[in-house]
């Protein structure tokens, strides 16, 4: 077991840590009441995995190992620093915690496989988890924290990304991400953020800033407003993985599963969507059969779970017309009238101009222009939408369709100078040259 | 823990206010004192002056430098404030939700800085820091 290069080591120990440091860091706030000590110890535990695995083999539960180490360092820690009454508390709850998980030894504890042959930590212990990861994801998305930093904690406690990473991944200053996350957990600490998962009454609340803010993270790695590809890449993962987690934990809640399905859906179009140059390939140009029929299939299913509780909601009808466009083989057998009606549903649920927007190029692509420019007409004056360039676009589109050559040209124009995606511009480019030919 | 909630709004003249709207602000003020009180919450609360009546004191070179009005001349003023014992954030915010100042201004919730303990009993074998 010892044997294997060092480079399988590591892959070995960065496996257990992606998987695994989320749920064990979760586990080390609960018993410590403090992000920084338990984050740092998990920290060592893990770099005395690369330095004890190889010479003493890998423990029979990886993850109880990590856990054990991890509270032995944070024992440590507190001990070191326990001249505050705060930490002093969670000293005590720290060594209440070891002492009634004493009687049940974790596997790996020596640090070795778990001499008594058991497979995994007990029953107690494994089921006492997944509600530690549950508790970090609500308080990591608590509103009284900003919006960047829910993203942010989020990705460091939950995710185990490292703070460098995060800060290329939003293109921030690495100094500022390291600020923000240290300003969020001393607000969760001084502030007294509960930790905890939110009684029923709030629930619903709570669990929509958690989707909104998994929600941010994946369309960060998928709309690639800019950052490095690999982090992009890995942004869209970690809310894929995060959603499961929700998923898994609250199976009860529509919204959660039809989140997984949005995301899912959105990328299974992942290898299409890029042009081998980097640029991104619109959807009714992209070769659908490079589409990931698994994830498809995997966000459907999900899709039709979480519509039969009879609770929709924003993420569900999302996800219900990302499906839409998944299932059509051409862009020509797109159902059209089905997602103009999903539209229309979403405007009641999760009113704004770009869901109207959406719902206009749905009506006249099922054939009825007419109303879909009445929308967009009303929806002219919208002062959010005058340097949206989908909204250009999709009216000269619209007006070029209706015969309305000079207006589509306008239109046009105002779009090309808008977007900043060239192949985007590229396609405006070449159905303005086409009516301008036209008219001549 | 304990919570200052400062109640942020803007000043009006009590003079233009009807009789009626007065006294269902008063009412519903009442309403949420009892509440706090009954809860256990209560550690203290007062309605302030208009901020008009404000001075404001600042030291420089050891000279106390008096002016008239408030720290800041904004729009909205703290108009009162409610010192609260809460379990947690949570329902601090619960409770500055129904203070009535909440549905026209705006609760500034901030927690109360605890000193340190530093008197706790050391743990044996460890060291001073």
């Amino acid at each position: 077991m010892a044997s294997g290069s060092a480079t399988d080591w590591q892959a070995t120990v960065e496996a257990v840590f992606r998987e695994e440091s989320g749920r064990i860091v979760a586990t080390l706030i609960r018993q410590t009441g403090d992000f920084e000590v338990a984050e740092e110890s998990v920290q060592d535990a893990f770099l005395a995995a690369l330095e004890r695995w190889p010479r003493d083999g890998l423990p029979r539960n990886p993850a109880a190992w990590i856990t054990t180490t991890a509270r032995n360092r944070a024992l440590d820690r507190l001990r070191r620093a326990q001249r505050f009454a705060r930490r002093q508390a969670a000293l005590h709850a720290l060594a209440a915690a070891e002492s009634a998980e004493a009687a049940d030894p974790f596997a790996g504890r020596s640090g070795l496989a778990d001499p008594t042959g058991a497979d995994g930590p007990s029953t107690e212990s494994e089921a006492a988890l997944p509600d530690d990861r549950l508790r970090l994801i609500f308080t990591c998305c608590h509103p009284a924290l900003s919006p960047e930093a829910r993203v942010a904690l989020t990705l460091r406690t939950l995710g185990g990304l490292q703070t460098p990473e995060i800060a290329r991944a939003f293109l921030v200053p690495e100094a500022t991400m390291a600020q923000r996350l240290v300003r969020a957990k001393r607000k969760i600490r001084e502030a007294r953020i509960p930790y905890r998962v939110p009684p029923p009454e709030v629930l619903p609340a709570r669990l929509a800033s958690v989707l909104a803010v998994l929600y941010l993270i994946f369309n960060e790695g998928y709309l690639a407003s800019g950052g490095e590809a690999p982090i992009r890449r890995e942004l869209c993962a970690e809310a894929i993985r995060l959603a499961r987690v929700v998923v898994e934990l609250l199976p009860d809640e529509p919204e959660a599963r039809g989140l997984l399905a949005l995301v899912l859906l959105h990328d299974a179009r992942r290898e299409a969507r890029q042009a081998p140059d980097g640029s991104l390939v619109l959807l009714e140009q992209q070769d659908r059969r490079r589409w990931d029929r698994a994830a498809i299939a995997e966000g459907s299913a999900l899709l039709a779970e979480a519509l039969a509780a009879g609770r929709p909601g924003p993420y569900q009808v999302q996800a219900a017309i990302a499906a839409a466009h998944d299932q059509a083989a051409t862009p020509a057998a797109t159902d059209w009238p089905r997602i103009a009606a999903l539209y229309a549903r979403l405007a009641i649920l999760a009113p704004s101009p770009v869901v109207e927007l959406n719902r206009a190029v749905a009506l006249a692509m099922s054939g009825d222009l007419e109303a879909g420019l009445a929308i967009l007409d009303g929806l002219g004056g919208d002062a959010r939408l005058a340097a949206y360039h989908p909204f250009h676009a999709a009216r000269a589109d619209l007006l070029r369709r209706s015969g309305r050559s000079a207006e589509a040209a306008v239109a046009y124009r105002r779009a090309i100078r808008l977007t900043a995606n060239p192949a985007e511009a590229a396609v405006l480019r070449e159905r303005l040259t086409e009516i301008e030919a036209a008219g001549r | 823990m304990r919570y200052l909630f400062m109640i942020f709004g803007a000043e009006v003249d009590p003079a233009t206010v009807p009789d009626a709207e007065a006294a269902a602000e008063m009412a519903a003020y009442n309403a949420f004192t009892q509440e706090v009180q009954a809860r256990g919450l209560m550690l203290g609360g007062e309605a302030l002056e208009p901020s008009s009546t404000a001075t404001t004191v600042r030291v420089r070179d050891g000279h106390a430098l008096v002016t008239d009005g408030p720290f800041a001349e904004t729009k909205e003023q703290i108009l009162g404030y409610y010192l609260l014992e809460c379990a947690d954030l949570d329902e601090a915010l619960e409770m500055a939700a129904r203070v009535p100042g909440a549905a026209s201004g705006g609760i500034e919730v901030r927690p109360i800085w605890e000193l340190p303990a530093e008197a706790a009993p050391a743990a044996p074998g460890a060291t001073a820091v």
